[in-house]
């Protein structure tokens, strides 16, 4: 069965059209990375995988049902949503942050037990910040909020990781080893990641998979078919030179950006 | 003085509507919800005005129009061409006007009127009371059970979603427990000043940790201790009892944020 699966989806948004026709699969265990410029449709794609826009068309499956509809089994979806801060004040620590990423595992009302916080603990230790754990959330870096979000997201049994632009505002030493620890959790935990991010180099370095949306799908296959596509070119209405691992950027004119 | 009863049901009163606020005003400071206690504490007026004027319970009338009011916010407030400060001042308006023209249909609507806006702690009965103390119970028994989602919602809503959490449930739960709330504490403080102690122990305490469990329990603390203490002032300098009350609880307010300063 697949992690995920798009069959025709288009989604409306305050009447304009944000996706259209967009058909893909995405296979257990894989590593999907989501690409395309600026308003593409990108954030509501995902947002669409996970129940919180309706479609207009189509049909989603995600881990066999229909985006929402998972009841007791939500847990098995974890979800780092795009976010670079955390307000300074706000009062919990990061273990409590963490603990509510179990919440979907809970009876409501039920007291926590020590098993929870093992399970909050380990979920810090997968991502390296369990010496973090009583620390006021408002008062990590950037870098340490998004492994704590990530740990949010993994301490419930997660079989599918869902990333919405999760280096956005880091270094590139930030990003790299974020990417790093999320390959590393991806083979220990037998995740399927679906990643959205605005860069295409980084992602294109990790991925399995990718696809190029701009309201449409544009190319989905192996990175290295995908970044040389003509269509990638189509859906960011541009040129790219991949050179020397780095990427240089032309506009239609010819002009070096 | 404690040998009164009046005083000693004043007193308790004043603690259980302490600890009250003190739990929900935890959420309000949080969640950046001042304006809607506002809104829900002048629209219980309204509420008022029926039950005086259709001979029914007052406060029982207040606690279901302001219920009503808070639920008539959130589903309005929904709708993403209007603000949410926009929807709370015209349902504050409306409901609190609503009470004006009712009780200025009533003869010697004026001493009804000054009883609701400024409280009347020192006579209230001990039937009252126990009824009070029941509610309370009851309330903290709900955000206690609740109080873990809805510190999540706070945090991120949209997570909350994708994880299935019941958010527009939760939400709407909120602004109905802080309804009743808000009609029980109008008995002590009034209904000019209950949002103050909603948010004044609250903000106080969020000048002192980062850590919820110390802010909910110093936020309780300060509400108990600021009825305790404006009550007994109230009695040795004969001056209203809500006022003092929330004198109290801003005076350690502004205490509390010279000494974070100072250090």
């Amino acid at each position: 069965m697949d992690a995920v699966t798009f069959e025709k989806v288009r989604v409306e948004l305050d009447g304009r059209l944000v996706l259209e026709d967009i058909s893909f699969r995405v296979g257990q265990g894989a590593f999907l990375g989501v690409i395309g410029p600026n308003g593409a449709g990108k954030t509501t794609l995902l947002r669409a995988m996970l129940g919180l826009v309706p479609t207009s068309g189509g049909s989603i499956r995600v881990l066999g049902r229909a985006p929402g509809l998972h009841g007791a089994e939500a847990h098995m979806i974890g979800y780092v949503p795009q976010r670079e801060t955390i307000a300074r004040t706000f009062p919990a620590t990061v273990a409590d942050v963490v603990m509510m990423g179990r919440l979907c595992c809970m009876g409501r009302g039920r007291i926590l037990r020590r098993h929870d916080w093992e399970e909050v603990h380990r979920g810090l230790e997968l991502v390296g910040i369990e010496h973090l754990a009583d620390r006021p959330i408002g008062r990590l870096s950037g870098g340490e909020v998004r492994r704590a979000l990530l740990a949010q997201a993994l301490c419930s049994g997660t079989r599918l990781l869902v990333l919405d632009e999760p280096t956005v505002g880091l270094d590139l030493p930030s990003e790299l080893e974020f990417y790093s620890l999320l390959r590393r959790l991806q083979r220990e935990l037998a995740l399927t990641v679906v990643c959205v991010s605005h860069d295409l180099l980084a992602l294109a370095g990790q991925a399995s998979e990718l696809i190029c949306i701009n309201r449409v799908m544009h190319v989905h296959g192996d990175p290295q078919h995908v970044v040389h596509s003509h269509a990638l070119r189509e859906a960011y209405s541009c040129e790219f030179d991949f050179l020397a691992g780095e990427i240089a950027h032309h506009d239609r004119a010819g002009g070096a950006a | 003085m404690l040998e009164y009863a009046f005083f000693q049901h004043a007193l308790l009163a004043a603690v259980v509507v302490g600890l009250l606020c003190g739990l929900l005003g935890f959420f309000v400071v949080l969640r950046r919800l001042a304006f809607i206690g506002v809104g829900i504490s002048h629209s219980a007026v309204g509420g008022v005005a029926i039950g005086l004027l259709a001979g029914w319970n007052p406060a029982l009338t207040a606690a279901v129009f302001a219920v009503a009011v808070a639920l008539g916010m959130f589903w309005v407030g929904r709708d993403r061409r209007l603000t949410e400060d926009a929807v709370i001042g015209v349902f504050f308006s409306g409901a609190m006007a609503l009470g004006l023209v009712l009780l200025s249909m009533r003869h010697g609507f004026q001493q009804d009127l000054f009883a609701y806006l400024f409280g009347s702690v020192l006579a209230i009965s001990a039937g009252e009371l126990a009824g009070l103390c029941v509610l309370a119970l009851v309330l903290g028994a709900v955000v206690a059970a609740v109080f873990r989602e809805l510190l999540f919602i706070s945090f991120d809503e949209e997570v909350a979603r994708a994880y299935g959490r019941p958010v527009d449930a939760m939400n709407a739960l909120l602004l109905v427990v802080l309804a009743v709330t808000v009609v029980a504490g109008i008995r002590v403080v009034g209904v000019l000043l209950i949002e103050a102690l909603l948010v004044v122990p609250a903000a106080t305490a969020a000048l002192w940790t980062l850590d919820f469990r110390r802010q909910v329990a110093i936020s309780m603390g300060l509400g108990a201790s600021s009825g305790v203490l404006g009550l007994a002032g109230s009695y040795f300098f004969d001056i209203t009892a809500g006022g003092a009350i929330v004198l109290v609880a801003v005076a350690v307010f502004f205490a509390s944020l010279g000494l974070r300063r100072a250090t």
